[in-house]
């Protein structure tokens, strides 16, 4: 089996706006997507990322503030699960509570094994 | 809102005995047996939080839903704050969520529901039962963790020092830390043996509560209540419904149905010759019944049986003369030659008093094995003052009787001993 990196990008940026009912009814689906993986002995880790950051960039490693990028191409979070295959990772990813929101966006990509 | 710090003390001292024990076994289910600990302090810190913020702001409306929440997001904390320590696995599945932001605050709502705590609970009972742990260690982690029972009761309980209590809770948790007990229900073919050692301190909780060794609460409902509170979730649970479950919850249904007429206005005891018996629960006794009735369709008959079957008994006969002494009697004999106990030949010394007599009773009373043993109760001298002085050997019985005086320590079983001395002061002036 190998292991796959789901990249959240946009979505759950408009649910802390709302009700505490709404957020806590969004973060069962959560729950209930991983619960699932989990179940599955599929589920490796996941954690939301807060939308402040820094960045370094070169061989000068020059330091700038935040990714202040759109909403939607912000990453959120991630999610590492164990999958066989491309079609079943992106499968898994499909049931992303993300989606619910018409910004949001799953990146699936495969974990790779480093050829020495 | 209730105005007086002191009713929020008694309040919080009720949710104690009422919650804790729900309140640990999520948690430990959560931390793991190695961290019972942990989930204590929890507990207890919730607690604390619960007095200093009632006594500012008054008591909210659901105290229970109040400290599960305050629980809850204690545990949160923890888990956060310990994110990198090795201290904490959920590396397991049922945990795993309790690892990623995004699942933890529902997964942790999910763990505090009211249908898997109680699983939680029996699990925990077993967890405490675990064959390698010591029977009276297993009983004194029972009323501690389950019963939010405090070092100084069960001391008392088992008529031992707060020391050796404290001893004991710690040599099993320390079992806990090392073999990191799962929480589990046992596996079908040691389900019995486990199952007993639950049943005897359930047992034993049961009486602490009706016969209460402190000297303050004879009756100490709440006691019973909690004792029959966990048995309860014993039969609830398919996996644990064996006779001698059912059993012993007739037998605490009876024994409690006479609760209230034990006691006088002023809290003194009433003899059982003197109970007024209207006043017992006939609703208690109903349920005893049915308990007693499905306890009987088991392969096998155990003490708690024939306990049952006594305390049956006493709640049919209609007066005190009226009482069946003879099959109470063959019931105790039938006891002591399968579940000789000192305390069990004591008992039946009482229905051979009424069966045959005094003298007869002298003579049983002689005749128990391990008599040294019973000497260090009060109710040994007792009875053996009641049997003295039925013989008109009264200045032995006053000695009986101040013998027991001494060894009591229940305020009001002195005050009935009192009693019986000046009695026969007044005979013999």
């Amino acid at each position: 089996m190998k292991e796959y990196l789901l990249v959240f990008r946009g979505g759950d940026g408009a649910i802390h706006s709302d009700s505490p009912e709404k957020v806590q009814a969004h973060m069962q689906k959560w729950m209930q997507w991983m619960g699932g993986l989990q179940q599955d002995g599929k589920f490796v880790g996941a954690q939301p990322l807060e939308a402040t950051g820094k960045k370094i960039s070169g061989t000068k490693k020059v330091v700038t503030d935040g990714p202040f990028m759109e909403g939607k191409e912000m990453v959120g979070g991630y999610l590492i699960c164990k999958a066989n295959t491309y079609d079943e990772a992106v499968q898994i990813a499909n049931g992303c509570p993300i989606l619910t929101f018409d910004d949001g966006s799953v990146e699936v990509r495969e974990l790779k094994a480093m050829q020495m | 809102m209730l105005p007086f710090t002191q009713n929020i003390d008694k309040l919080t001292d009720h949710l104690f005995r009422h919650e804790a024990g729900k309140m640990v076994s999520v948690l430990t289910k959560i931390f793991g047996t190695e961290n019972l600990e942990t989930a204590e302090d929890v507990v207890q810190q919730t607690f604390i939080d619960a007095i200093t913020t009632w006594k500012l702001k008054g008591i909210p409306d659901n105290p229970s839903a109040w400290l599960f929440r305050v629980a809850k997001n204690k545990a949160i904390d923890i888990i956060r704050r310990n994110k990198f320590s090795v201290q904490y696995d959920f590396s397991d599945n049922e945990r795993k969520l309790l690892t990623s932001e995004y699942s933890l605050a529902v997964t942790m709502d999910s763990f505090f529901t009211e249908e898997l705590i109680k699983d939680d609970m029996l699990r925990m009972m077993f967890a405490c039962c675990h064959p390698d742990i010591s029977e009276e260690n297993q009983i004194t982690l029972i009323l501690k963790i389950l019963c939010g029972f405090s070092t100084a009761e069960i001391a008392k309980a088992f008529l031992t020092s707060e020391d050796t209590v404290s001893k004991r809770l710690y040599r099993t948790k320390e079992f806990f830390r090392q073999n990191k007990i799962k929480l589990e229900i046992p596996s079908v073919h040691e389900l019995e043996s486990r199952t007993g050692a639950v049943l005897n301190a359930i047992y034993l909780l049961f009486n602490e509560g009706y016969n209460s060794t402190n000297s303050n609460d004879l009756i100490r409902d709440d006691l019973i209540e909690e004792a029959m509170m966990l048995c309860k979730l014993l039969t609830e649970n398919k996996h644990t419904q064996l006779p001698e479950v059912y059993a012993l919850m007739a037998l605490m249904c009876f024994h409690s149905s006479r609760s209230n007429g034990r006691l006088t206005a002023e809290g003194e005891i009433i003899l059982l010759k003197d109970q007024d018996r209207s006043k017992w629960d006939r609703i208690l006794i109903e349920r005893g019944y049915e308990f007693m009735n499905i306890a009987s369709f088991g392969k096998y008959v155990t003490s708690y049986h024939v306990e049952a079957a006594i305390a049956c008994e006493h709640c049919t006969a209609k007066s005190f003369e009226d009482t069946n002494w003879k099959r109470i009697l063959e019931y105790y004999e039938w006891m002591c030659k399968f579940y000789p106990s000192p305390i069990k030949e004591l008992n039946k010394v009482v229905a051979v008093m009424q069966v045959h007599g005094a003298a007869a009773a002298l003579q049983a009373l002689e005749e128990i094995k391990d008599k040294k043993k019973l000497e260090s109760f009060y109710i040994y001298h007792s009875i053996l003052g009641e049997i003295n002085f039925l013989l008109n050997k009264n200045k032995d019985a006053k000695e009986n009787f101040e013998k027991a005086i001494q060894l009591t320590q229940s305020e009001r079983e002195r005050t009935i001993l009192k009693e019986k001395i000046n009695k026969i002061d007044s005979i013999q002036n």
